[in-house]
């Protein structure tokens, strides 16, 4: 094969890869910490860049009173809380004020997009998943599935069925073992090993990081030590969230953007999840550079077959754990 | 009330407007599908995102033969079922071994990838355009073009399967299958190979939405991927999970109610909005969120709790054939050189001791003594690094517990390992397991009455036993923790034990259900069962074992009647830290 388009397919693979590491982290993330696998990731994921597509064109979005609308319902639902509902309604009030600054400051649009988005994680897990503490995974799940048909629904409502083009937050090209590769793709892959540098440090070193932690591997043995359970999963759905809108104002400037291009991203992100067991984040980076590695290269080899052969990467991983797991084993 | 159903289905198609004939038939096509998720997801506990795609896979199979080879459709139908089939048997292979979220994650992987085949493998599939211009099914040279006709087949085919799959579920397996779900290493200590059952029922499901994929396209006479999708998927399992997805009646619940909720939100909510778009997706996602948020388990099981229930009559008749083979003459059990370390820990090490025919055995020692670890070897959870088991005259070291509960060694649980959501005769019956020997194919045919019925009566005699038998038909999950042991001893009398190994049954419990339990432990010895006991309640021990087995640091101390043994220096030593 030809070094250059070597070069190119891994450059492509390595960005994409990139992004789904970093829902994988996220979804990794929610499920350890929650049991919930998040279906609609992949909508959270594109509503950040739609947001600000949407704000350069002079709009104010949807997602600006939906996420301000699900602040004051969770300010309601919280109402005897002592402080918490008034910060609520002050985040919902700031989350429409930052509609109004990215309208007239059009360089602070992606900020603003990360800023309206990232309610959403937290509030969706106050207003559906709390209120059913210990519900089976498989509930949790269908839970998710109905909240993914929502805002697919909604994505259509507040932004249409077209394609929307971002500006690149870095332009032009630059030169990687002399290979041309869009700044912003640069941009995306070291925002990414930022952020998961960060995670760790944040899992690490942190008290609250150790907390999350503890309430991943031991929900009764973490209540006991007095770290609320609840508490842990809104930090995990808002870091998710946060996490996902980042990748998705990054990567967008790359590929475009459009209200259906979500799911799709999520379940590939969700792939890399499995990799990884569900478990392990390291993992769940490497498994997410592989499903974008080898995506770039059997697009180019076997176009039509590109999403069914990332697919079928879970059966040999699937298989090599059955045949190294035993038969029996007692479950105490 | 189930006549008059019948009566109502076959009135149906003659009294309903043409959508709803449609619709009927859609509901039968989806209640195929969603009563294998019953029995893989509810009963079994595995989910499958996949159901979709076995659906497409015997549909597609079906058309092709039609179109390429020109063979009827009732030929495309055990085709396209041979074929799932396989497909099920070899996806099923890769996972059942595993445990948790692998199955789920196979099946997504398999789904996806199908669907693109048969999307992108243009020149077999046709694409995405689909293959149209499918013959319809033919009954007897009528061809069932018209939605009425068809309405007979399709739920003609749904309630034959409906009722395999009851029967199936209501038979040894079915119990065993449940059993599997919350307790593997309990099923596996009645017989059950787990890995096998879950293999069965993934295929069973399989089979179900197979039948349902090869209605669908010769009811709309077309097929193109769409309806085999990951989304139609999740569809089925939304179905099952809205319905009750471990209740029967739910599967029909949930699928009739979502296929016309989905048809009747596309019609109503342009109606009330005035504009069509994604908005009755909109609706629909929040109905969903909606009906979980009041009835978690789903809606049967929110119903059930609000019917009267009645209580059928204690079964009758003749049990089971008790075991024909002589026991030897020789000590029952023997033990040689026992050897099991965890890691720099040595558990047990060099243990030998033999269990006589007709005795009670108590095997104690204080805390970390390795007593777990010996009953766990000697029960098959655990494996050892060295020595030998030998009961009755074979050797069965490192054999699995389903293999030799039906030598008769049958064990109890410590923390009782019984299953909440079944009645204590079902839970007793789990025992009669390795002594019925119907197959899956048996069961789901109706042939396993007779041996049914004598399980039942066999479990009652045991419940009898213990004393348990007017509990017969609660849930396991309303018995106090002395009446969860004696249930555990009625589970272990039912398999027709030879040898019964007793896990501190006495822990936890109080004064006078002590009693209780070490007069009936006396009681099973007189009628000819031996017992090994592992306890360190030692009033119980010393007052019922006729000889005892003393352990302390995974080694033998002292061995010998109760008396001799209190008086023995080195269990003194062991106990009181010294004191002698």
């Amino acid at each position: 094969m030809d070094p250059l388009i070597f070069g190119f397919l891994l450059s492509d693979g390595l960005i994409s890869g990139a992004l789904y590491a970093l829902v994988a982290l996220a979804l990794v993330l929610v499920f350890a910490v929650t049991r919930v696998i998040l279906i609609p990731m992949g909508e959270w994921v594109v509503f950040a860049p739609l947001t600000q597509a949407v704000l350069l064109e002079g709009r104010l979005p949807g997602t600006v009173w939906l996420s301000a609308g699900l602040l004051l319902v969770w300010a309601v639902l919280d109402r005897r809380r002592g402080r918490t509902p008034l910060l609520l309604a002050l985040a919902a009030a700031l989350v429409v004020a930052a509609g109004y600054l990215g309208l007239a400051v059009p360089a602070l649009a992606p900020l603003v997009a990360i800023l309206v988005v990232l309610p959403l994680g937290p509030a969706n897990f106050r207003l559906f998943f709390e209120p059913l503490p210990g519900a089976t995974v498989l509930v949790y799940l269908i839970l998710a599935v109905g909240l993914h048909f929502v805002y697919k629904g909604l994505g259509l409502a507040f932004f249409g069925p077209e394609q929307f083009g971002l500006p690149a937050l870095l332009p032009g090209e630059a030169s990687v073992f002399g290979l041309p590769v869009p700044r912003q793709g640069v941009l995306m892959v070291v925002a990414a090993g930022a952020l998961m540098a960060a995670l760790y440090l944040f899992f690490a070193r942190s008290l609250f990081g150790k907390a999350l932690r503890a309430a991943a591997v031991n929900r009764i043995g973490a209540r006991l030590s007095g770290i609320s359970v609840r508490e842990a999963g809104r930090v995990a759905f808002l870091l998710a969230t946060g996490i996902g809108a980042l990748a998705g104002v990054l990567v967008a400037p790359l590929s475009n953007a459009s209200y259906e291009m979500g799911f799709l991203l999520g379940l590939k992100g969700f792939v890399a999840a499995i990799v990884a067991g569900l478990s392990s984040y390291p993992l769940a980076v490497a498994g997410g550079v592989l499903v974008g590695v080898l995506e770039s290269f059997s697009s180019f080899f076997a176009s039509a077959y590109k999403e069914a052969i990332v697919f079928a990467l879970l059966l040999p991983v699937l298989a090599w754990r059955s045949v190294s797991s035993l038969a029996l084993e007692e479950e105490e | 009330m189930i006549a008059l159903a019948l009566v109502l289905l076959l009135a149906l198609p003659w009294v309903l407007p043409p959508f709803y004939q449609t619709l009927f038939v859609f509901y039968a096509i989806a209640a195929l599908v969603v009563l294998g998720l019953y029995l893989l997801t509810g009963l079994a506990g595995l989910t499958s995102f996949g159901q979709a795609a076995f659906m497409g896979v015997a549909g597609y199979t079906s058309a092709l033969l039609a179109l390429r080879v020109g063979v009827s459709p009732w030929v495309g139908l055990f085709a396209g079922l041979a074929v799932t089939f396989v497909f099920a048997l070899l996806l099923g292979l890769l996972t059942v071994r595993l445990k948790g979220h692998y199955l789920p994650l196979a099946t997504i992987a398999w789904q996806v990838a199908l669907y693109i085949v048969m999307g992108s493998w243009v020149a077999l599939t046709g694409g995405r355009t689909g293959l149209s211009d499918l013959p319809a099914v033919a009954v007897f040279g009528l061809e069932l073009r018209d939605p009425r006709y068809f309405h007979y087949l399709a739920w003609g085919l749904l309630l034959l399967y409906a009722l395999a799959l009851y029967r199936l579920v209501h038979s040894r397996h079915g119990r065993m299958i449940r059993a599997l779900r919350g307790d593997a290493v309990a099923a596996a200590s009645f017989g059950a190979r787990p890995p096998e059952l879950k293999l069965w029922t993934f295929v069973i499901a399989a089979l179900g939405a197979g039948i349902a994929g090869w209605l669908y396209v010769h009811f709309v006479r077309f097929v193109n991927p769409s309806p085999f999708s990951l989304e139609a998927s999740i569809f089925y399992l939304i179905m099952a999970v809205v319905g009750g997805v471990g209740s029967f009646p739910g599967a029909f619940l949930g699928a009739g109610l979502l296929t016309g909720l989905e048809q009747w939100l596309k019609d109503l909510v342009p109606l009330v909005l005035g504009k069509s778009g994604n908005y009755e997706v909109i609706a629909y996602g929040l109905i969903l969120v909606g009906i979980l948020h009041l009835a978690p388990r789903g809606l049967w099981p929110w119903v059930e709790a609000r019917l009267p229930r009645r209580t059928p009559p204690p079964p009758e008749g003749e049990g089971l054939a008790p075991r024909a083979e002589p026991l030897p003459e020789g000590p029952l059990l023997v033990v040689e050189d026992l050897t099991k370390s965890f890691g720099g820990l040595l558990a047990v090490n060099g243990l030998s001791f033999a269990v006589r025919r007709g005795e009670i055995l108590g095997l104690i020692g204080p805390n970390g003594a390795g007593k777990s670890t010996t009953f766990n070897l000697l029960a098959g959870v655990l494996r050892p690094d060295r020595g030998r088991i030998v009961f009755r005259e074979r050797e069965i070291t490192g054999r699995y517990p389903f293999e030799t509960v039906r030598l008769g060694l049958v064990r109890t649980f410590q923390h009782p390992h019984l299953f909440p959501e079944m009645t204590v005769l079902e839970n007793a019956m789990l025992g009669t397991y390795p002594r019925t020997h119907a197959p899956m194919l048996a069961s789901m045919l109706g042939l396993d009455a007779n041996e049914e019925r004598r399980a039942a009566a066999e479990a009652y005699r045991a419940l009898v036993r213990v004393g348990l038998a007017e509990k017969a038909f609660l849930k396991a999950g309303a018995l106090s923790l002395g009446e969860q042991r004696k249930l555990e001893v009625a589970r272990a009398l039912a398999a027709d034990p030879v040898l019964l190994l007793l896990d501190e049954p006495a822990a936890g419990l109080r004064a006078g259900e002590k009693r209780a339990l070490a007069e009936l432990i006396r009681r099973l010895r007189e009628e000819g069962i031996t017992v090994l006991l592992v306890d360190h309640d030692m009033e119980l021990v010393m007052h019922l074992v006729d000889r005892v087995v003393v352990m302390h640091y995974g080694e033998k101390i002292a061995e010998g009647p109760p008396e001799a043994v209190q008086r023995d220096p080195a269990v003194l030593e062991a106990y009181l830290g010294g004191a002698a």
